[in-house]
């Protein structure tokens, strides 16, 4: 006992009254990782709004047949940015803002090790955004073509070389990724050089808790997987504006390079995006089971084999190129075996769970529809990564059904969690559980009516990205169901919204450990001040807070 | 009545193109290995899922439980973890076992020897159909022998667009600067609905492509037809249709848009936008950004008597 040494009297510092100028001036010119990490999720969290609604656009104009709500420009300008911005400016935010706000905390730091690199990371990372959303207002260009890109969110080319993106939104949509990207390579450095060099005392690599090893592997990734994207996205720049040829096809460039060079960057890129929502549940699921991370090194281990073998899967993105049979067989393999660490994922969460007190709780509810949302994506995954049945589901309804169980049933449903999970640390504030219960149930009823359908559309062979289609083709019914879901899933949305500016302004306050938890985030006020430690704490197990209550029956005397 | 028949007229039409109801031996093996991934998928989510909703269920915390009261702490457990890694590993095995078998029976056959040659080039956005043992030109619609296979060499000349036709095969993409291959062997005289595959730009939702198959009689009786050239219109050659379309016979010699020689043996106008009408042929004509926002198809502002002469004449093209 007398070994574990942590600050237990903590001071609180008063917030001064600051005026509206000082209030704006302190979170721009900020440093503090934590203030980052939220600029960074609000930030998420608006272009989340502004893709949903686009969304619900397309949903409404695909609602019924040869329906007129908007004409194929602006549908395709629709699809177009939703993508970007749900991947670039939803996702990539996400992992920035919850590593920012959380590895500190949880290695026991006072920040990130490069602030103002922070800093930079998050302001271009938002300049990048912009970018992309000027191209409403900007690219037209001088030539008057276009407004937002149209040329889906993986821009195969030829259609975005000069002959058949003319103006200027094509240069936008490469641009503004081009800039975020920066913001995001600059994250992941931060937070592999924070969680190499910053733990506290006693913190080994093996004691770190699960969502910091998932973020680190994440920032791995993050480094690995973007230079490639970046790399075909200069050379896309040169054929555009220097007049060179690497995918011209009309001089002889070649198509498929870019198919290449994309999804040798998109394939991680999915992984990357869900990774935050694995290390979210490996928080949450054990605190709200009251039970450890069952099979932490396998967990961890998992994790570094699925991102691996995420870097050489990338082609069975592209079954219908006409690849040779090896390849083909090749790649089909390759995709399989990520069932296997996925599998182990999933059991061990399971394992977790399977013995304990489940206090099923807002963020512990997500995390349940988590599990189940994700086997159905891991399963439909199976059968995309099969090439002879993806020759008929690739480019169908189906695939976009499989990877919104992925994105929205995967990656979302985890940061709700998330955010449900450490709202009161962020704030010092409960969310309201009636609310979140609601909030979660809506969200269920309207993701599944959504996005159930549009596995059988596909199967009924509608493409994807199509802006109408005929009443006779046995469409209608699933489309009409399929947007009916969208009401529920805005009111979960909304309900979310208020539940969080009401709990800021009236929620019951929340103490420094509302949960129960066991990891050193918990070991600090709520909000956490702004050296997050008044002194560092030592640590001696991977769950410093479970030693620290129970005394007698500390972690540290059954991990080596 | 007989020439319409000919035509295929009367076909049985498969507009619901579900992949699970296959007419060709492509779509066939891919049904077959369909289904067993579908099984072995399906084993795995009652087992999985239901053991997710049993460990929810029976662990869940209950009215009266002592909330001090910890459960047992268990790290994990090698055994266990070991058993859950080995049978996904197995199961694993089999399905690129499987995979690999049809990848390589439906790439790697051989196309019987005397197949139907066809090449299928996509244009922004329709589809331009060549028969060059036959020498015809046509659009949007694949006319095939019942009773043989039909090989399809598949071009872009433009962006990349996707063979699909669900009932018959799986997605070939057409890319410009190469040449794919796919083959159909639909077994009953039908006409099987696809669309294209592949997001192409504006008016992709509109690339709609038939597989027209017919009775081997048939299907020679629609070539021989098809190889018959036009008569030739002043009119219509005044105009600037002729600099982008094709009609055989007459000085039109465009090839940015499809050949009309025979336009009215086709059942759609643009690519399957609208139906190939009397009064849809005029409208068109008039002004195609109505019908098919985006269409490369100008207006070409004509004025009523010009537009009565041409569509008088496009209609003279059976
Ligand atoms: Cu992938
Ligand atoms: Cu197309």
């Amino acid at each position: 006992m007398a070994s574990i040494d942590y600050p237990l009297e903590r001071p609180r510092p008063k917030e001064g009254e600051f005026s509206f100028s000082e209030t704006l001036y302190r979170w721009v010119a900020t440093v503090d990782h934590k203030r980052l990490g939220l600029m960074y999720i609000v930030t998420a969290l608006l272009f989340l709004v502004i893709a949903g609604l686009m969304a619900s656009v397309m949903r409404l104009q695909l609602a019924f047949p040869n329906n007129h709500v908007v004409g194929p420009e602006t549908f395709n300008r629709l699809f177009t940015m939703h993508g970007t911005t749900m991947v670039f400016l939803v996702g990539m935010p996400f992992v920035a803002g919850l590593s920012n706000y959380l590895v500190p905390l949880m290695i026991g730091a006072r920040d990130m090790a490069f602030p103002r690199l922070n800093a930079f990371g998050y302001w271009i990372f938002l300049f990048g955004g912009l970018l992309l959303y000027f191209s409403y207002i900007g690219g037209g260009g001088l030539s008057g073509h276009g407004s937002a890109p149209d040329v889906g969110w993986f821009a195969y080319a030829p259609l975005t070389s000069k002959a058949f993106s003319r103006g200027a939104s094509t240069d936008f949509w490469i641009l503004g990724i081009l800039v975020a990207g920066i913001g995001s390579v600059a994250s992941a450095l931060n937070v592999i050089v924070t969680t190499i060099c910053m733990r506290c005392p006693g913190m080994t690599l093996t004691r770190m808790p699960m969502f910091v090893w998932v973020m680190l592997i994440d920032s791995w990734l993050i480094i690995i997987a973007l230079p490639p994207l970046t790399a075909a996205q200069v050379m896309l720049l040169i054929d555009r504006f220097l007049g060179g040829n690497f995918f011209n096809t009309q001089a002889g460039g070649s198509a498929v390079l870019w198919q290449h060079f994309f999804w040798i960057f998109g394939h991680p890129e999915v992984y990357i995006l869900i990774f935050p929502a694995f290390a979210i549940l490996s928080e949450v699921i054990p605190i709200f089971s009251r039970k450890p991370l069952f099979g932490r090194a396998a967990m961890v281990g998992a994790v570094v084999a699925i991102g691996f073998i995420s870097l050489g899967v990338w082609a069975h993105h592209m079954f219908a190129v006409g690849m040779t049979s090896w390849s083909n067989t090749f790649f089909a393999a390759s995709s399989m075996l990520v069932g296997i660490p996925t599998g182990i994922k999933i059991f061990n969460w399971t394992a977790t769970m399977y013995g304990g007190k489940l206090r099923l709780d807002t963020p512990m509810l997500f995390c349940c529809a988590f599990l189940l949302q994700f086997l159905v994506a891991g399963l439909t995954g199976i059968m995309l990564a099969v090439s002879p049945f993806d020759w008929q589901l690739h480019d169908s309804y189906f695939v976009v059904g499989h990877f919104h169980f992925t994105l929205i049933g995967g990656l979302v449903f985890g940061l709700f969690a998330g955010m449900y999970y450490w709202f009161p640390k962020a704030t010092g504030k409960l969310l309201c559980e009636k609310l979140g219960r609601w909030n979660f149930w809506l969200f269920v009823i309207g993701f599944e009516t959504t996005f159930i359908p549009m596995h059988f559309l596909g199967i009924l062979g509608m493409p994807r990205r199509i802006y109408t289609y005929a009443p006779d083709r046995g469409w209608d019914f699933w489309n009409l169901v399929s947007s009916l879901g969208v009401i529920a899933q805005a009111a979960a949305i909304a309900l979310f919204i208020w539940n969080v500016i009401d709990s800021i302004r009236s929620g019951e306050k929340a103490g420094d450990d509302p949960w129960d938890g066991w990891t050193l985030e918990w070991a600090t006020s709520s909000p956490p001040p702004e050296y997050n430690f008044e002194k560092l704490p030592v640590v001696r197990s991977s769950r410093p807070l479970w030693d620290l209550k129970h005394p007698h029956d500390p972690d540290w005397k059954f991990e080596q | 009545m007989a020439l319409l028949q000919g035509l295929g007229a009367a076909l049985p039409e498969h507009r619901v193109a579900n992949i699970f109801k296959p007419l060709a031996t492509p779509a066939q093996s891919e049904y077959h290995i369909a289904l067993l991934v579908l099984a072995i998928t399906g084993a795995i989510f009652v087992v999985v899922a239901g053991l997710i909703v049993y460990t929810i269920w029976r662990f869940r915390r209950r009215p009266g439980d002592d909330a001090k009261q910890e459960p047992p702490q268990v790290y994990g457990s090698n055994q266990i973890e070991v058993a859950w890694t080995v049978i996904p590993i197995l199961i694993v095995f089999v399905l690129i076992g499987v995979s690999a078998r049809v990848i390589a029976s439906v790439q790697n056959a051989s196309p019987p020897p005397q197949m139907l040659k066809v090449t299928l080039i996509g244009h922004q956005w329709w589809w331009e159909v060549r028969y060059p043992d036959y020498g015809i030109v046509t659009a949007n619609e694949i006319h095939v022998p019942t009773a043989s296979a039909t090989y399809l060499e598949l071009q872009s000349a433009d962006v990349i667009h996707s063979f699909w036709v669900p009932q018959l095969a799986g997605k070939t993409d057409l890319i410009p600067n190469r040449t794919n291959y796919s083959w159909i062997d639909p077994r009953e005289p039908g006409v099987y609905f696809g669309n294209c595959a592949e997001y192409c730009g504006t008016q992709h939702a509109n690339m709609l492509l038939r597989v027209v198959a017919q009775a081997p009689e048939d299907f020679k009786r629609w070539a021989a037809e098809q190889q018959k050239p036009a008569a030739e219109n002043a009119a219509f050659q005044s105009l600037s249709c002729v600099s982008c379309h094709t009609i055989k016979g007459t000085p039109a010699k465009g090839k940015f848009g499809p050949d009309l020689t025979h336009l009215m043996s086709r059942r759609t106008l643009a690519a399957g936008a609208i139906a190939n009408t009397a009064e849809n042929l005029r409208q068109w004509v008039k002004d195609p950004q109505a019908a098919k926002p985006g269409s490369l198809m100008p207006s070409l502002q004509l004025t009523d008597q010009e537009l009565g002469q041409v569509v008088n004449y496009l209609e003279s093209l059976q």
